[in-house]
């Protein structure tokens, strides 16, 4: 019953062949499509020149210790995000997903002005892979993975 | 070994073996699920930044981890019955797919409810998200194409030729949040080194994990039971199975 005569052997060859040929065409279309699959921009990639001015894009990085400004009267907040080489500072006006504060990742998607300040129309927190109780993350000052995390307030 | 395979591969043989091992994989299952339950929802301390949401994760990774498993089963099963043309794997991929939808649809479901209050949005398109939104596609591609195609054995052959073509997806899912930035976490369980999440949250996590493999088992058992007797229906010992005194 399960045997290898040649008409498996050809069988078996084809099944390969079909996983190699979607293997290298999705290998192909995913290095040329490669930037576009990128979902956000760093703070340096924008210095850089990598990103299109004209059009929306999306910068991801972390928000800066103590660069949250509020505004009192409306929804209008100030702040940098920073990936600890580049900074770029973003105005935004809206309501903030729960997981947004200091020394948090966050994406802002908006356009690049020409005084290289980013207008955000929306802004999404980024959460990172660490599980923990909030004992185990006041004890840990150091997180093993990244050394941004030590800037986490508690809630 | 040999001869087993050979055993279990026949129809006849295979429904009864299954019928015997559904209770002793559908009880597990429960006892995984409620403990699972029970220590996610309850034992489980809340999460230093998520407070109480992330408890959605204990059904959302595991559902998102089968997604995966059951399409490289079926896949798998797919190619086993384009090779051999062994009827036991064509009714495997076949049983498997509506499963595996299913655990799809959850992870998504499940990722967008957490989504919205963490992330501020319900869906985005990203890689890890398209990529399982993709992977519901194939799933419901097969499960059309199992149902369009009047023979079944013809059927399953065209659904297992997709199957094959979609396996390309299984390690872009796995792979999406480490080759492009993307607004998905980067795994925390299945990488290189200690895992970043606390034990007193994997412990549910690996319970619920558990449970969700259990249930797989007992449904495709299930379902591959249904399946044998559908496809197998003019043959005689499912003739005797309805009516025992034509047996003699």
């Amino acid at each position: 019953m399960i045997t290898l005569t040649p008409t498996h052997k050809k069988r078996l060859l084809i099944v390969m062949l079909i996983i190699l040929g979607t293997g290298t065409a999705a290998a192909l279309g995913l290095t040329a499509f490669s930037k576009n699959l990128l979902y956000f921009f760093s703070p340096s990639q924008i210095k850089a020149g990598e990103a299109p001015i004209d059009r929306s894009i999306r910068i991801g990085g972390m928000v800066q210790a103590g660069s949250v400004h509020k505004n009192q009267h409306d929804l209008a907040i100030q702040f940098v995000v920073t990936d600890y080489e580049h900074s770029i500072p973003v105005d935004y006006t809206g309501i903030l997903p729960d997981l947004f504060r200091e020394g948090q990742g966050i994406i802002a998607i908006g356009k690049m002005q020409t005084d290289g300040r980013f207008l955000a129309n929306e802004v999404l927190a980024k959460h990172d892979e660490n599980y923990m109780p909030p004992e185990v993350a006041a004890t840990l000052k150091n997180p093993p993975t990244s050394p941004q995390k030590s800037e986490h307030t508690l809630p | 070994m040999w001869t087993f395979l050979q055993q279990l591969s026949s129809p006849p043989y295979f429904y009864q073996l299954a019928g015997r091992l559904i209770p002793w994989l559908a009880w597990p299952c429960l006892a995984f699920l409620i403990s699972g339950l029970y220590y996610g929802l309850w034992v489980a301390p809340i999460d230093y930044q998520q407070g109480h949401s992330y408890r959605i994760m204990f059904v959302h990774v595991p559902a998102a981890w089968m997604s995966l498993f059951i399409y490289m089963v079926m896949a798998i099963s797919g190619g086993i019955a384009l090779i051999w043309h062994m009827k036991l794997a064509e009714v495997i991929a076949a049983s498997s797919a509506p499963i595996g939808a299913s655990f799809t649809f959850l992870a998504l479901a499940t990722g967008a409810l957490w989504g919205k209050p963490m992330w501020g949005t319900w869906w985005a398109w990203d890689a890890r998200l398209t990529s399982e939104l993709i992977l519901l596609f194939l799933y419901l591609g097969i499960i059309a194409l199992n149902s369009a195609i009047e023979d079944k054995r013809t059927a399953s052959r065209a659904s297992a030729v997709l199957g094959l073509v979609g396996i390309i997806n299984i390690p872009i899912i796995h792979y999406s949040v480490i080759w492009w930035n993307s607004l998905h976490q980067p795994p925390s369980i299945t990488k290189f080194g200690a895992p970043s999440i606390h034990l007193s949250m994997l412990i549910p996590l690996l319970l619920m994990a558990v449970a969700f493999k259990f249930y797989y088992a007992t449904v495709v058992l299930m379902r591959a039971r249904c399946e044998i007797l559908e496809r197998e229906r003019n043959s005689h010992w499912v003739g005797t199975l309805i009516t025992p005194s034509q047996n003699s």
